[in-house]
C-alpha cells in the first residue's frame, strides 16, 4: 500500500501574527515558517503505519511557493520516502488544492491519504473533505485513532461530545486531530539523508488545475482589542466586581 | 432564491447552534428553509418548524442518515442544492465534516466559521487562530458557509409556524459505516452554549483537583466546565472539554480561567467572552492581557474561597 501525505508551509504556531498596515494580509516577511502542526501529525501517522508494515511507500506533497520544499525535506527527514512540490505563487485555496491532490493520488494509486484537519493560517478545515468528495471515497475526519484491517480502515473521530468510530473502505482520506500521535523529531543523520531523497517539481498546470478561486480575501484586520482589565487584590474584591460592576453573577 | 440551513440534532431534539445559524441566514435573505436529516427525527422537524423566521422544514427520515455520516449527508445536500442560493450549517463536527464535501461535489469554494454577514456575498471570518479577521468576498453562484454559533444571537425557538415537508431522498455513498460512539455524560450545561464557563489548566496538577476545586465552583454558578489543551493532554479531563483553536469556541457572559497561562491557541477559543476572569499566580502570563479581572493568587486557596463567597 502507498500513502500520500499533504503538508502545508505555514507561519510557525508560536509566532505572534501581525496584520500589514494596508490591511491586505498578514505580514509574513522575515517570519519563521514551519510544517503545519496537524500535517506533522499526518506524516508521523504515515511513518508509524510504514513501521507497522501496513504501507510500503510514503509520498509527501506540498503545494505552494518554492520555499515549501523546506517543509517537504522536513517530512522526508521524519521518514517519508519521496516528495512532490507543486510550485505556485497563487494563494492555495482548498478546492484547487484538493483537485491537484486528487490527480496525484489517482496517478500514484495511493490507498491512504493523510492530511491535517486544518491549517493554522486560514483555519479552513476543508481540503481533506473536498478531496474525499472529488475522489468519491470515504473520509475519516478529526482522527484520534487509525486502525487498518485488510481493505478497511477504522477511524476513531473526535466529535462534539465524545468520540465516534467509523469503518471506511480503502482508499480513504484521513484528517488528523491533535491527539492522534506525538510527532517525532528529525535526527541529524536523517536530515542529511533527506537531502538525497527524490523531490519532483511540478506546477498546477501539469495537473490541469487553474488556481484562481471565486473567493477572495478583500481585507484583513487585527481583531478588536479588549479594553485593559484590572488586577483585583482579593477574592472579596473579585466577587464584588463581578456582582456590582460586571453584573454577571 | 431561498436559503437552506442544516439542522444540528441528535434525532431527539434540535441543538441550539441551529438557532444561531438560522439567525445568520436571516441576515442574508428572508426565505429560510431548514433541512432535518436523521432517523426517527420527526420531533426535531416539528421543533425546527417553530423556530422564528423559518418558512419551510425539509424532513429526511431514513436509517442511512441516522448517524449523519458526512458521505451520505453531503450527497443529500448537493442533490437538493439547486433550489438554494446559500447553504449554511453550524460549524459543529457534523457541519465541518459534510459541508466541504458537499461544496466539492457542487464544484464551489466554501467559507468556514463566519462570524459576521456583511451582505450576501461578503462575510467576515477569523484566521490565524483569531489573531486576524478576514473579510472574504465570494462570487460563487452557490454560497456554502459554516457559521460560528457564538458570533450570532439565536432566533427564538418558539413562535414560528413553518410547514414540514417530508422528502424521501435516500443517498447512500456506501463508503463508510458507523461502528460505535462514546459520548461523555454530563449534567452540566453544554460548554458552547453555557452563560458561565469555569476552565482549568495545567496548574490543577491532576484530575482529582478538577473534581475538588473546579466542579464545586461550576456547580455553584450553574456553569459548564472547560479546560486548556495542557489539562486535556495530561489526562485530567476528557478532550471534549477543551477550549481553543482546536477544541470548542465559547463566548459566555463570564469565563473564569484558573491556572491557565493563556497560549494563543487557548485565547482563540474564549477571547470573545463578555467578562474574563483569570486566577493565576503569574501576573506576567498572557491570560492577564485579556482578563477584565485578574486575581494574582494560588488557585488552591482562591478557588475554595471564591466558591464559598458566591
Amino acid at each position: 500500500m502507498k500513502a500520500l501525505v499533504a503538508v502545508k508551509r505555514v507561519i510557525d504556531y508560536n509566532v505572534k501574527v501581525r496584520v500589514k498596515a494596508d490591511h491586505s494580509a498578514v505580514d509574513l516577511s522575515n517570519t519563521k515558517m514551519s510544517i503545519n502542526p496537524f500535517d506533522e501529525i499526518a506524516v508521523e501517522e504515515a511513518v508509524r503505519l510504514k513501521e507497522a508494515g501496513v504501507i510500503e511507500e510514503i509520498i509527501v506533497v506540498s503545494i505552494g511557493p518554492k520555499e515549501a520544499q523546506e517543509q517537504i525535506r522536513s517530512a522526508l527527514a521524519l521518514g517519508a520516502d519521496r516528495g512532490v512540490l507543486v510550485q505556485t505563487d497563487a494563494k492555495p485555496y482548498p478546492l484547487q488544492v484538493a483537485k491537484i491532490l486528487k490527480s496525484i493520488a489517482e496517478s500514484e494509486g495511493t490507498d491512504i491519504i493523510l492530511l491535517g484537519k486544518q491549517a493554522i493560517d486560514d483555519d479552513n478545515n476543508q481540503t481533506g473533505q473536498m478531496l474525499a468528495a472529488l475522489m468519491g471515497i470515504g473520509q475519516g475526519t478529526f482522527a484520534s485513532e487509525v486502525k487498518v484491517e485488510g481493505d478497511k480502515v477504522n477511524v476513531t473521530r473526535e466529535v462534539d461530545g465524545g468520540a465516534q468510530t467509523v469503518a471506511l473502505s480503502l482508499p480513504a482520506v484521513i484528517t488528523t486531530d491533535l491527539r492522534l500521535n506525538e510527532p517525532r523529531y528529525a535526527k541529524l543523520p536523517n536530515i542529511m539523508k533527506a537531502k538525497k531523497k527524490q523531490l519532483d517539481e511540478k506546477t498546477p498546470a501539469d495537473f490541469g488545475v487553474d488556481m484562481t478561486s471565486k473567493q477572495e480575501v478583500t481585507k484583513v484586520e487585527p481583531p478588536a482589542e479588549r479594553k485593559a482589565g484590572i488586577t483585583v487584590k482579593s477574592v472579596d474584591e473579585l466577587v464584588d466586581k463581578l456582582r456590582n460592576e460586571a453584573k454577571v453573577i | 432564491m431561498a436559503i437552506l440551513v442544516y439542522a444540528e440534532h441528535d434525532n431527539a431534539s434540535l441543538k441550539k447552534a441551529t438557532l444561531n445559524t438560522i439567525a445568520a441566514a436571516k441576515q442574508i435573505g428572508v426565505d429560510v428553509h431548514v433541512l432535518v436529516a436523521g432517523s426517527g427525527n420527526q420531533a426535531v422537524a416539528d421543533e425546527a418548524a417553530k423556530a422564528e423566521g423559518v418558512t419551510k422544514v425539509l424532513l429526511a427520515d431514513n436509517a442511512v442518515y441516522e448517524h449523519q455520516l458526512a458521505e451520505n449527508i453531503a450527497l443529500l445536500v448537493a442533490d437538493i442544492a439547486s433550489d438554494y442560493s446559500h447553504i449554511l450549517a453550524p460549524a459543529t463536527s457534523t457541519g465541518k465534516g459534510f459541508m466541504p464535501r458537499a461544496a466539492a461535489l457542487l464544484d464551489v469554494s466554501m467559507l468556514s466559521e463566519i462570524t459576521a454577514v456583511i451582505d450576501p456575498q461578503n462575510f467576515e471570518r477569523p484566521i490565524y487562530a483569531g489573531n486576524a479577521t478576514a473579510t472574504v468576498k465570494t462570487t460563487e453562484e452557490k454560497v456554502m458557509i459554516t457559521v460560528r454559533a457564538t458570533a450570532f444571537d439565536p432566533v427564538a425557538a418558539e413562535g414560528g409556524s413553518a410547514t414540514v415537508e417530508t422528502i424521501d431522498n435516500v443517498q447512500e455513498a456506501g463508503k463508510a459505516t458507523f461502528v460505535n460512539e462514546e459520548m461523555a455524560k454530563s449534567d452540566r450545561p453544554e460548554l458552547t452554549s453555557a452563560s458561565i464557563v469555569v476552565s482549568g489548566g495545567r496548574a490543577l496538577a491532576n484530575g482529582e483537583n478538577f473534581t475538588k476545586y473546579i466542579e464545586p465552583l461550576a456547580d455553584k454558578l450553574g456553569a459548564a466546565i472547560g479546560a486548556s489543551r495542557a489539562a486535556v493532554d495530561a489526562g485530567y479531563v476528557a478532550n471534549d472539554m477543551q477550549v481553543g483553536q482546536t477544541g470548542k469556541i465559547v463566548a459566555p457572559d463570564l469565563y473564569i480561567a484558573a491556572g491557565i497561562s493563556g497560549a494563543i491557541q487557548h485565547l482563540a477559543g474564549m477571547k470573545d467572552s463578555k467578562v474574563i476572569v483569570a486566577i493565576n499566580n503569574d501576573p506576567d502570563s498572557p491570560i492577564a492581557s485579556v482578563a477584565d479581572y485578574f486575581l494574582e493568587a494560588d488557585l488552591f486557596t482562591a478557588l475554595p474561597e471564591l466558591t464559598s463567597k458566591i
